[in-house]
Order: C-alpha cells, then sequence, then structure tokens
C-alpha cells in the first residue's frame, strides 16, 4: 500500500508538493478498543495546502485515526511525523501547539452566551475582548463567513454556529484544520458556502483532512482521499480519476445494488391524514409545529426532508403518540380521529413508529431482545393475557424478526446494546415492520449504519409500501429520500411544506424548501430557518 | 507499573453478585481492625456479633422478627429503586402505618373480633400509602424531588407520632408515660412458633417477596417498571407513563413500610411508642442494594441485616461494646458495596511500562 501510495503522489500536478516533505504522514497507526480493532496499520500523508479526504463508512475508523491526529487518543501502535520529525500528540494542547486544530461533528457551544463570548473561553486568558471581535470580524470577511460576534447561539442556525468553531480554529493561524462530517447538518447551500471558504484555506496553504462518506462532495471539493474500510486502508487515489461509483464500491468493498424500483407500488386510499395539527413548544429548545398538513396513502412512501431541529423529533412525537395534542382529528389514522390519544391506542388502529435514536429510544440497551421484543410489539400482537406476558409468542416473533432481517447477534437473549448500529436498526425495523402496520412513521431509518443494513434496511421499506403500508420517512439524507420516496416535502422551524412528487423535483429545490426560503406549491413562507 | 480503571466492554454478570460478597468480606477485615484498634479481643467480638445471636432457637426466631420489616420494605423499595424513583422515606412510611394501624387498634380497644387485625393491616396499608402519596404527588405535578420531600416528611411523621402518644393516645393507665394502651389480645398478631416472639407477619412478608417476584419477572407491569428506569424515553415511546410508575412504585413502598410499621406495632412492640424502629426504613435501603434489587436477594440480604442488628445487642450485652457498632457494620457493608459496584462495569488493569512511549 504504501508503494502504491509514493507513485501516486509523484504524479501529482502542484509543484510544491513535489519538493517538500508532507506536512502530516502517519505510519502504522493502530488503535484497539474492547472487541475491535477500530485502526490496523493506518498511512496517511497530508501535503501542505492539500484538501485530503478520509473516506469510509460508519464505523470504518475515521474518527479513531483523527481522534490520534488530535491527541484525544493515544494509538496502541504506529508513528506520526510533523514536517518530517517525529512528533507524540499526547492532548489537544499538543495538537494545537503544533497547528492541528479540528472542527467536531457535534459542537461544544453554550446556547446562551454570545459568538464572541463562547469564542472568548476558548483562547487564552486575558485576552482583549474587543481586539477578539476586531479579529473575529477580519476573519470572517476574510474567509466569507458572515458572523455577528454579539449574536446568542440559540439565535444562530446549524450553519452559523459551525462558523463559530471555524472562526475558533482560525483564530490559531492553523496548519491543519481537521473536519469530521462537516456537512451532515447542513442544508445545500450552506454546503456550497462551506467549500468556498475550505477553498480559499487551502489556496492560503492550510491543509484540510475532510472526512465524510458523501460522495459527491468529495469530488467537489477533494484533491485525494484516502479510503478506510474495517479500520484498514484500502486505497489512496486521486480523486479526479475516479468516479463516485468507483469510490462507493473501494468505500463498501462489493458492488451497490441499484436501487430497488418504485414503480410497483400503486398509491391506494389514504391512511395516514394530518389536517391542521398544532403544538406548541414545551420549552425553548424545542419546536412548535405549525399547521401541519399532509396525507400519506396506502402503497405510498412520503419523505419529510430538513436539517436537524426544525421540528421533526416534534412531528413523529406528535404523530406516533408520545405527545397528544387537540384537536383529536387534527390526525386521522385510518380514518380514525387519534390526535388525543397515546402511542398504545395508536398502534391498535395500525400505526408503527421508528425512532432517529436507537439506543434508549427505540431499544433499551441493557435488556435483551426478547424484552426489546415486547416494548413495541406487545399490544399489537397480544404478548400479554391478564397481565401476564407470553413468552412463548413474545420468542416466535423475536425469532421472526431475526430471521427474516438477519441481524447478527447471539440469540434472542442478546442484550440489545450488544448489536452493532447496524444489526440493532434492523431489530428495531423488523420488530415495527413484522407487525405489519398499516402507517409505518419513521425517523432517519439508516442513519449511522453500515451499507449493507441500509440495503437490507430500504429494501424492507420498499417491500412494506408494496404491500400497502402508508410509509412516512423523517430524513436529513436527501439521497434516500430520492431513493426511497414518491413525494417529497420538507419541513423548517416546525412548518412543513407541500409534499412534491420526487420526478418533479430537483435536490436543488429541496433545498430551498429546507432553508425555508421557496416553498413550491403553496403560500410563501416568511420564516428563517432556525434549528432549534 | 501502575494500576488503572478501564471500562469493561460489557457489564460483569460475576461482579453483580460477586459485589455484595467482597463487600461483606472487607467489611468483617474492617471489622477487626476496627475491634483490634478498641482493644478487643476480634475473634470474641466477631463471634459475638454474627455467630452468638443464632446459637440458639430463640435468636432464629428474632433473626425472622427483625428481618421482617427489612424484607418486607427492602423488596417494595427494589421495585421503586429499579425504577429510578428514590423513595428514601419508608421509615417516615413505617412511622405513618403504625399510627394509623395502631390507631385502628386502639379505637376498638377492648372489641373482641377476628375482622380487627385485618382492618389494621389495612389502616397500615393505607397510611404508608397517604404518606408516600405526597412525594409522589409532588414529584409528578411539580417535578419536586422526592429523594428530599420522602426523607424530610419521615421526620414529620415521627413527631407526629410523639405527639399522639404523649398527648391523646397516652395510656390513662399508664402513670403519664408516653405510651399508647397495650393492645388488646385481637389486636396483636399470632406468634406462629410458640415460645418466641416470630409473628404472622414472617409468613406475609415471605408471601410478598414471591408476589414481588412473578410481579417483576412475569408481569407488564415490573416490565413497565424496569424500561422506565432503565429508559425512560424507550418507555414513553412504548406508551408506558412515567407518572403512572412513579406513583405506583412509591405506593407500593409506602404500602410494604406502613404494613410493615404495624406489624411491629400490633407484634414484637404490642403498643404505640414515641420511637417504634431501630431504622428499618433506612437499613431497607441497604438491603435492597446489598440483594441487587431481586426479591430473593432482598431476602437474604434482609436475613444478614437484622443479623446486624441483633449481634449489636449481643455484643453489647456480652462483650459491652457501644450499641453503635451495628451503624458502623451497616454503613460499612453499604459503603464497600457502593465501591465494589464499580467493578460491575470498570476493571483493574495493570499497567506494565509498555505504555509509556504514549503516556
Amino acid at each position: 500500500m504504501e508503494s502504491a501510495f509514493g507513485a501516486l503522489s509523484k504524479t501529482m500536478p502542484h509543484d510544491q508538493t513535489r519538493m517538500m516533505p508532507p506536512l502530516l504522514q502517519l505510519q502504522g497507526m493502530t488503535k484497539s478498543f474492547p472487541g475491535v480493532l477500530a485502526n490496523e496499520a493506518v498511512d496517511l500523508e497530508v501535503m501542505e495546502g492539500e484538501i485530503h479526504a478520509l473516506l469510509g463508512e460508519n464505523g470504518a475508523g475515521k474518527s479513531t485515526l483523527v481522534k490520534m491526529i488530535y491527541g484525544i487518543l493515544k494509538p496502541d501502535a504506529g508513528v506520526m511525523s510533523w514536517k518530517n520529525a517525529p512528533v507524540n500528540i499526547q492532548n489537544p494542547a499538543v495538537a494545537r501547539a503544533l497547528g492541528i486544530v479540528m472542527v467536531f461533528q457535534h459542537f461544544s457551544l453554550f446556547d446562551s452566551m454570545s459568538v464572541l463570548e463562547n469564542i472568548a473561553l476558548g483562547v487564552e486568558r486575558g485576552t482583549d475582548k474587543s481586539e477578539l471581535e476586531n479579529r473575529i470580524v477580519e476573519i470572517s470577511n476574510r474567509y466569507g463567513l458572515p458572523l455577528d460576534p454579539g449574536r446568542h447561539v440559540y439565535t444562530l442556525s446549524v450553519g452559523e454556529r459551525q462558523r463559530i468553531e471555524i472562526i475558533r480554529c482560525l483564530l490559531q493561524n492553523p496548519k491543519l484544520l481537521v473536519m469530521d462530517e462537516p456537512t451532515s447538518v447542513l442544508t445545500p447551500q450552506e454546503v456550497t458556502k462551506l467549500f468556498e471558504t475550505l477553498n480559499r484555506l487551502s489556496e492560503e496553504g492550510v491543509a484540510i483532512l475532510y472526512i465524510s462518506h458523501k460522495l459527491n462532495e468529495i469530488k467537489a471539493l477533494c484533491r485525494k482521499a484516502t479510503i478506510l474500510r474495517n479500520g484498514k486502508v484500502v486505497a489512496s487515489v486521486e480523486v479526479e480519476s475516479e468516479t463516485p461509483q468507483s469510490l462507493a464500491a473501494k468505500m463498501m468493498g462489493e458492488a451497490l445494488q441499484a436501487p430497488s424500483a418504485r414503480h410497483h407500488r400503486k398509491a391506494g386510499e389514504v391512511r395516514l391524514e394530518i389536517d391542521g395539527l398544532h403544538n406548541t413548544a414545551t420549552d425553548q429548545f424545542s419546536i412548535s409545529l405549525k399547521d401541519i398538513r399532509l396525507k400519506v396513502q396506502s402503497g405510498e412512501i412520503v419523505g419529510i426532508a430538513g436539517v436537524a431541529g426544525n421540528g421533526q423529533d416534534e412531528l413523529l412525537r406528535a404523530i406516533n403518540g408520545e405527545e397528544m395534542c387537540q384537536p383529536a382529528d387534527a390526525i386521522q389514522i385510518n380514518h380514525q380521529p387519534c390526535a388525543n390519544q397515546g402511542p398504545n391506542q395508536r398502534r391498535g388502529l395500525g400505526m408503527a413508529s421508528i425512532p432517529e435514536e436507537r439506543l434508549g429510544y427505540g431499544a433499551v440497551p441493557a435488556m435483551n431482545l426478547l424484552q426489546n421484543t415486547l416494548l413495541t410489539a406487545f399490544q399489537r400482537l397480544g404478548l400479554v393475557k391478564a397481565g401476564f406476558v407470553d413468552n412463548r409468542r413474545c420468542k416466535s416473533f423475536c425469532l421472526g424478526i431475526l430471521e427474516s432481517f438477519n441481524v447478527t447477534s447471539s440469540g434472542v437473549l442478546a442484550e440489545a446494546g450488544s448489536l452493532s448500529g447496524g444489526n440493532l436498526q434492523k431489530f428495531i425495523v423488523g420488530r415495527e415492520i413484522n407487525q405489519t402496520p398499516s402507517v409505518l412513521v419513521v425517523s432517519q431509518p439508516t442513519w449511522g449504519v453500515d451499507a449493507g443494513a441500509a440495503q437490507t434496511i430500504h429494501h424492507a421499506l420498499h417491500k412494506l409500501a408494496e404491500n400497502g403500508t402508508a410509509i412516512l420517512v423523517i430524513s436529513q439524507d436527501l439521497d434516500e429520500l430520492m431513493g426511497l420516496c414518491d413525494r417529497i416535502a420538507a419541513i423548517c422551524s416546525g412548518t412543513l411544506t407541500r409534499a412534491a412528487p420526487v420526478s418533479e423535483i430537483t435536490i436543488e429545490q429541496i433545498g430551498m424548501m429546507m432553508a425555508g426560503i421557496e416553498n413550491p406549491g403553496t403560500e410563501k413562507s416568511q420564516d428563517v430557518c432556525q434549528p432549534g | 507499573m501502575f494500576v488503572s480503571l478501564v471500562k469493561r466492554p460489557e457489564r460483569s454478570q460475576w461482579m453483580v453478585y460477586l459485589s455484595p460478597v467482597i463487600a461483606l468480606a472487607m467489611t468483617l477485615v474492617s471489622g477487626i481492625i476496627l475491634f483490634q484498634l478498641m482493644g478487643v479481643e476480634s475473634g470474641k467480638a466477631l463471634y459475638a456479633f454474627f455467630v452468638e445471636p443464632i446459637t440458639h432457637k430463640y435468636g432464629w426466631a428474632e433473626l425472622g422478627v427483625k428481618a421482617t420489616p427489612l424484607i418486607l420494605i427492602g423488596v417494595a423499595l427494589s421495585v421503586g429503586f429499579r425504577a429510578n424513583v428514590w423513595n428514601i422515606g419508608a421509615e417516615g412510611q413505617l412511622t405513618l402505618g403504625a399510627i394509623c394501624g395502631g390507631g385502628v387498634a386502639l379505637f376498638f380497644y377492648g372489641v373482641d373480633s377476628v375482622f380487627v387485625l385485618p382492618l389494621m393491616m389495612v389502616g397500615g396499608i393505607l397510611g404508608g400509602m397517604m404518606w408516600a402519596a405526597i412525594p409522589a404527588f409532588l414529584r409528578t405535578r411539580f417535578n419536586a424531588n422526592e429523594i428530599l420531600t420522602s426523607l424530610m416528611l419521615t421526620y414529620v411523621a415521627t413527631l407526629l407520632l410523639s405527639v399522639l402518644v404523649h398527648g391523646p393516645w397516652r395510656d390513662p393507665d399508664g402513670f403519664n408515660f408516653p405510651e399508647s394502651r397495650i393492645f388488646s389480645d385481637s389486636a396483636t398478631l399470632p406468634v406462629i412458633w410458640a415460645g418466641t416472639r416470630l409473628h404472622l407477619g414472617w409468613i406475609i412478608t415471605i408471601a410478598v417477596v414471591a408476589a414481588v417476584w412473578v410481579l417483576m419477572s412475569k408481569t407488564i407491569v415490573g416490565f413497565q417498571v424496569k424500561v422506565v428506569g432503565q429508559a425512560p424515553l424507550a418507555g414513553r415511546h412504548a406508551g408506558f407513563s412515567v407518572n403512572r410508575v412513579i406513583w405506583f412504585s412509591l405506593l407500593l413502598g409506602g404500602a410494604m413500610a406502613g404494613l410493615a410499621g404495624l406489624f411491629e406495632v400490633s407484634g414484637p412492640i404490642g403498643q404505640l411508642l414515641p420511637v417504634i424502629s431501630p431504622g428499618y426504613g433506612f437499613t431497607a435501603i441497604i438491603v435492597a442494594f446489598v440483594g441487587r434489587l431481586h426479591p430473593v436477594g432482598v431476602f437474604f440480604a434482609g436475613l444478614l441485616l437484622a443479623l446486624s442488628y441483633l449481634g449489636g445487642e449481643s455484643a453489647q450485652i456480652t462483650m459491652n461494646l457501644p450499641l453503635a457498632v451495628t451503624g458502623v457494620f451497616q454503613g460499612m457493608l453499604l459503603f464497600f458495596l457502593l465501591a465494589c459496584d464499580v467493578l460491575i462495569a470498570y476493571q483493574f488493569r495493570l499497567n506494565m511500562t509498555r505504555g509509556a512511549k504514549y503516556g
């Protein structure tokens, strides 16, 4: 692998890289956790001013690798060199002293403090506030990161919050900027802006290590890519000479199946009808739902796109009965008004739902799969008689899930928390689908699962729709929605747009809908999208 | 080379059961050191504390008498603890059970009927439930922490009992001692082992242990309690009401504590006194944890902690040791147990010099 890597770097088109040593060089980086080898002899070279992609599926070991680079994790073995000199990065402070900074997937910001105060927390004590403010303004102008230092964080969108983190990093005059899945929370328009900033930085000689599993972004942004699979480097390539398909094949290690055709489906009668649903936010960090209107027909998959925190969670809870509201006919399942009823009454009407969060929400981690089967299936399947649990029936249903969804586990007595993300998600999806609901609401069906599990889940959803279930998919993954759905709506600040047929809409239009700028079909929305 | 604590990949089932055993061993070792420091012959002291009390039939019966309230309350508290409902005020609920059940006994003073005793039990249960309903209401309505409210109500309860036995319920023929009349025979628990004080409450306690075992392992109610305790969001998703579980576990704890209080006053004590419990309601918390929140474990833990009460008395009589030894042993047991419980999720690892390169 190393020789191939060396050969490739010689063909680099830029002169500077030919003479200069790599800014950061990793050799044989290995890190294991109890029961899993997260990184195995990983080699990586990043040149000055290079935008280098670290590509891999969830769980491939990308985050582990960058955490070692940033000094959060200690490698079990391996050598790191910085400008040809071996370094031992014991902690993030050492990394920052070298010029390595990192923007995490999850931000560490205080909502109730201003932008300036948040940034001031990260810099040395005694720094003059007005001087800091000037530098923030200067950096935000230079790199196209518009941001008002006086605004409070809770009023900012996710994209703006990310800018705070980036500015925080740029204040330290970095040599290497590490970004962990920076676009997973952004609208397409915000992504474009971010890329402009990153290109500007690259021109100024800042190297960027860009972690992602989104192939289009890597094609658009990066020059080189190192691809990880199961903790090992499987390829180190020039992005230009690759297609998204060839990158995907390397990333997943197996030929991808084309998404199953959706023309077998026939939309039938309305199963789920939401008509003028309002739900007032219970605290300042949740979103009020405003006049939601949506119909989902039998045999149809409708998608809801949106940036995280715009009311998706609230909508899911309102539909599945975790939050009840008035009037009763604001939500109808199979023509039965049920907005004022709880989850189990709605399950009785034919509803099933799958929340985004698996551990502690969709499943209880410390309970075994039998108990987790009981969790949402006891009512529809009659697993409880006179208060007593019917273990025999519960077990046969549970075994059915494990078999039909190919769940890898040590059996029905395995703790849910011991399953991998993909297997647990397959179990949860299977638990709901095997109850043959007439309405299924699912949030982020393949969030953080491996490609194989995602494929199984997508296939199962298609099949369920073919058999006449009305399915509502809430997801931030536009590719997923485009592949699954017949119609797509977007949610922004608790307002839902009209659902437009997939054949008549582009990704860009959905992006506009998600940002609350354009609302195809209905009246123009004045809301500016504010995540909660 | 040094020792560090490393998180286990998964919780060790072995340590769940080994932890109380290690804690008990460490308590004994510390006890030996303690006795040595006090200049007491530790072998003899430990014998007096742990063995001497059960060398005779009467001692075994007394073990059951002391274990009755501990097990009864401990098994009910363990249900609440599984639901993450921290009822610390069982002592107060026990006191209210004694007041209400004892009140029934005093009201029917001299009435010779088989219905008096069952009525007293109902009174005891309702009294305990009423006292536990206050923290339940405050928690579900105002989100007030039940640890604080239930604990504070304990002191209100003991003062209430004190007022009653000093005032209106004082025995008219009692030479002004703050004591109620001695309950009539119909209001006294029948003894089930002739020549001892072991009473009907012991049988009922064993039945409650079995019932709670079935409840927690076989029914949907027990399942709800466990789900809400471990993952409240999953409970909400499943459609289980957190508030109902809070009410259920507090009322169950209150009911059993109240019944235990009634057993005390209509059994071994036979009347209402200003102080009716040597802290059974608090010790039951230790019982619940030493018993791993499982009914069978609680049963044996109750016997162990009952022994610590007997041992304290015995050590006081034969060795002239202070009665506080009981509290010290109980405290050390809980202390070491909580410390050992860390090993359920973590393990020790010896670090050799290898880590130095990156350390």
